[in-house]
């Protein structure tokens, strides 16, 4: 990921677009924080971030137009938020802090401002704290200009001259009662630096500057830079009215201030200036699941909102902010941000040359099922992200050895002898169609894919339908190898070659995702498109019995997949309560990405979560969705359970087969097979595949969760039998051995018994110690 | 220590364990560490508290530097 990329990725994610309150506001109040500060009743809180936005709060909290409040979401819903009256709680609610005695910045350069109106004001107050020089000229008797003309009710005298006074702190020198005119301004121009023009809507006729038709004078709509350089104007003379908007005249005064500033400064004054007006906001807020809450009302309107009224009308906000694919995924959820951040995280993780890579377990957890991209208002594709992050930390060599390790080494296993098996039908030089189960299904049920198997040899012409069992390479893509990847990918192309390209019949939908992205140019069909198309190979009896049906995550947009299961359903007699997340939005089960692997504490937490969404039994299709929800007490049967009517409640509860017996599994399938039907055996077994093990349930389990396989400790037995490499517990009797037949040292306590041995304990480490055998 | 000391013994060899420093490798870094070991054949014990507590612990330390 280059820095291009980066920005481009944190573009996509607009969840920290400011929200639409904020966007219009033309000084970008942050409402959603000032009101969750009301919310909670912090009102001094809520000040301070109202304060820092707007220099005269006091004043402005009475009279603003709040354009703010048109474009509140909490308006589709019923009334939008009372935002200004919030505004004025916090005032009259909060305190400020004493503001510290800082050192004033001392920027030099004397800037005139003509016109002690609002707009003035703010330039002066912006730029005097900046340290520069200001003087005003006002022509009226005092400070206020336009606010003088608003009514007194709302605004009275002493509110006006109380805000104003911090003009006077800050240092300005003002002087009243001076109007000025042409003559003057060529001369202040002269005698200043830079100079204001903010005199309100009818004092301006007197400056020869450029004016538009209208007579109005022309101003840079982003700099306020009028046709005389070092002379910029702003508020109402812009506007020709009175009072036309307060807020909009402080907004001018600020942008026009920071023109100033950099003009003083000399650097561009125009540089990167974007969003300083009122604009649209570019966040997305889901408030499909808002309630209704009405408007509370002002007791006393003279007071405004009493501090119980104004927590209650917050609590009003909905606090905009889109989220979605944070509240759709518990990955994304579980690492506690949200993509913007997290494709910052993963680039610095991926550019750090020293130092801890904190993002390694994020960017290893991701399932890589797409949801989030299907839900993103934007379409950010966070697998997407991952998966290539992942690549490039093994180009760098920075993956962890121990992330990925076990799927790797499960995917050799099924691609060596043990259960690779390429045939055409017995007798057959060629094959029309070819059966390929796919390494899961095959582990999981592998009387299933036999069944299968003669089952597709029935509907179709006998001898045209082959078998291949393998991976179909899914794990080495999800790990970020593509070289493994395609290496795998290339030697299934070679053998559908040499079948003469046989049509692949597939029921994982994890095989199919991959057949179809990564081979294209072979032919492919689900095996339940099959089915649908072809008729059912049993006769089922009808159910009767209302399931619901979790879509594997690599179906998302496979929708006639999803079709064809849910006709087959019916067909059997199955009534369907839709998950209210299934098809194009449906979920992974941990599997994906080997997210299980990289971080089985979220795994769980993701089954958890999704098993809990519908109360109906489920069915779903691919095996490892199965035996993850059924694994964590979720009834959940794999399709061709009914198919071959084995739907039982115990068969849906049945948890699915270990690790060790996966492998098993695989390999008793395809000796099976051979033997059945093409009538070969199997050789070259290796010497310790013999040794008889005894494992108690709870060792059992204990192996299970440290990822250690029967035949990893029958390697150590063999090893420490045969060099007499033991270590003897005087106590217990038992003897305690290790062996590193790759990458991982295992650990095996056990005790010779009458037919082989009795395992009481394993366990293994990465890091190398001596004496951990020859290879 | 002392009591595994006297419980494991080197069945080859057919002496007890003795402490003494063993160098452990990851990732090509390499630490001594204080393991019982056969003083004769060089075999050593790792206890199982020791392989998935600290050694984990350190194991992914060095894989996220
Ligand atoms: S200052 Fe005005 S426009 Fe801005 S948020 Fe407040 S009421 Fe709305
Ligand atoms: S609901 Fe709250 S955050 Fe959303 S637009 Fe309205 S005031 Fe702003
Ligand atoms: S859905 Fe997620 S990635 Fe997309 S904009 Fe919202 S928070 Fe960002
Ligand atoms: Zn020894």
């Amino acid at each position: 990921m280059d820095q291009k990329e980066l920005f481009a990725l944190e573009q996509q994610c607009i969840q920290e677009c400011a929200p639409p309150c904020t966007a219009a506001c033309p000084v970008h109040v942050d409402v959603r924080a000032m009101l969750a500060e009301t919310a909670r009743g912090d009102f001094s809180a809520a000040l301070k971030i109202y304060q820092k936005a707007v220099p005269f709060p006091n004043i402005l909290s009475r009279i603003c137009d709040q354009p703010c409040q048109n474009v509140c979401r909490r308006g589709e819903i019923e009334e939008s938020i009372a935002i200004r009256a919030l505004e004025r709680a916090a005032v009259n609610h909060g305190e400020l802090p004493e503001e510290k005695k800082r050192p004033m910045p001392k920027r030099s350069g004397d800037i005139a401002v003509i016109g002690g109106g609002i707009s003035g004001l703010t330039v002066a107050y912006d730029l005097a704290r900046k340290g520069y020089k200001i003087t005003i000229y006002e022509a009226g008797n005092e400070l206020g200009g336009g606010l003088w003309k608003a009514d007194r009710d709302y605004l009275p005298a002493e509110v006006i001259r109380e805000d104003v006074e911090v003009i006077y702190e800050l240092g300005v020198e003002v002087d009243l009662n001076t109007l000025i005119d042409h003559i003057h301004l060529v001369e202040l121009r002269n005698a200043f630096d830079a100079v204001y023009i903010a005199v309100g809507p009818h004092a301006s006729e007197n400056f020869e500057l450029e004016r538009d038709e209208y007579g109005v004078i022309k101003v840079d709509p982003i700099t306020f830079e009028t046709s005389m350089a070092g002379v910029f104007a702003g508020g109402g003379l812009l506007w020709g009215i009175e009072m036309h908007s307060s807020v909009t005249s402080i907004s001018e005064g600020r942008r026009a201030g920071i023109s100033i500033d950099r003009y003083l400064q000399k650097v561009s004054v125009t540089a990167s200036r974007v969003n300083e007006g009122p604009y649209t906001s570019c966040l997305y807020t889901d408030i499909s699941g808002i309630s209704p809450r009405p408007l509370i009302q002002i007791g006393d309107p003279d007071f405004g909102y009493e501090w119980h009224e104004a927590i209650q009308e917050a609590k009003r906000c909905i606090q905009c902010e889109c989220m979605e694919c944070v509240k759709a995924c518990e990955y994304l959820r579980e690492f506690g941000r949200y993509p913007r951040r997290y494709v910052r995280e993963i680039y610095n993780n991926l550019s750090i040359v020293k130092g801890t890579r904190y993002a390694n377990t994020f960017i290893n957890s991701c399932s890589l099922c797409g949801l989030c991209a299907e839900i993103c208002p934007e379409n950010l594709d966070m697998g997407a992200v991952t998966l290539k992050a992942r690549q490039t930390m093994v180009v760098q060599n920075r993956m962890p050895a121990s992330a990925h390790d076990f799927g790797l080494r499960d995917m050799q296993f099924s691609n060596s002898d043990k259960f690779l098996m390429v045939r055409n039908a017995p007798g057959a030089t060629t094959s029309d169609y070819v059966l390929f189960p796919g390494c899961q299904l095959s582990a999981s049920s592998p009387e299933h894919v036999e069944r299968v198997y003669g089952d597709l040899r029935g509907q179709l012409p006998d001898n045209r339908v082959g078998l291949m069992l393998g991976c179909c390479g899914a794990p080495a893509n999800w790990a970020g190898r593509p070289d493994l990847f395609e290496s795998i990918l290339s030697a299934w192309h070679t053998h559908l070659q040499a079948m003469g390209n046989p049509k692949v019949i597939l029921p994982c939908s994890s095989c199919y995702q991959v057949f179809q992205k990564h081979l294209p140019d072979v032919e492919i069909i689900s095996l339940w498109d099959f089915f649908d198309e072809h008729g059912l190979p049993t006769e089922a009896t009808s159910a009767n019995r209302t399931v619901s049906i979790h879509d594997p995550c690599s179906t998302r947009y496979e929708s006639h997949l999803q079709d064809s299961i849910r006709r087959i359903l019916r067909r059997l007699g199955y009534q369907i309560e839709e998950l209210p997340r299934s098809r194009e939005r449906t979920t992974c089960c941990s599997y994906g990405g080997m997210m299980w692997l990289a971080n089985p504490n979220l795994a769980e937490k993701v089954v958890q979560k999704r098993i809990q969404e519908g109360e109906a039994d489920y069915v779903t299709y691919c095996a490892m969705c199965r035996d993850n929800f059924a694994g964590q007490g979720k009834r959940t049967w794999h399709i061709l359970d009914l198919i071959y009517n084995q739907g039982s409640d115990e068969h849906g509860s049945q948890r699915g087969p270990t690790y060790s017996q996966r492998h098993e599994n695989r390999a008793r399938l395809k000796r099976h097979l051979l033997t059945e039907i093409w009538g070969e055996t199997m050789d070259g077994s290796q010497p310790y595949e013999s040794i008889r093990l005894s494992i108690a349930e709870d060792v059992q389990a204990k192996l299970e969760q440290r990822l250690i396989l029967v035949e990893d400790i029958q390697r150590v037995i063999e090893y420490a039998e045969r060099t007499r490499r033991r270590l003897l517990n005087r106590q217990t009797g038992h003897y305690l051995a290790y062996y590193k037949p790759t990458t991982v040292t295992y650990w095996v306590e056990y005790m010779p018994a009458e037919d082989g041995f009795t395992i009481f304990n394993a366990y293994s480490h990465r890091m190398e110690v001596p004496g951990s055998g020859p290879s | 220590m002392s009591e595994q000391e006297q419980v494991w013994m080197c069945d080859n060899c057919n002496i007890p364990l003795q402490p003494d420093k063993v160098d452990v490798a990851y990732m090509g870094n390499a630490f001594p560490v204080e393991l019982l070991k056969c003083p004769n054949c060089g075999l050593v014990f790792i206890p199982e508290d020791l392989a998935l507590g600290k050694m984990v612990e350190v194991e992914k330390q060095l894989e996220d530097k």
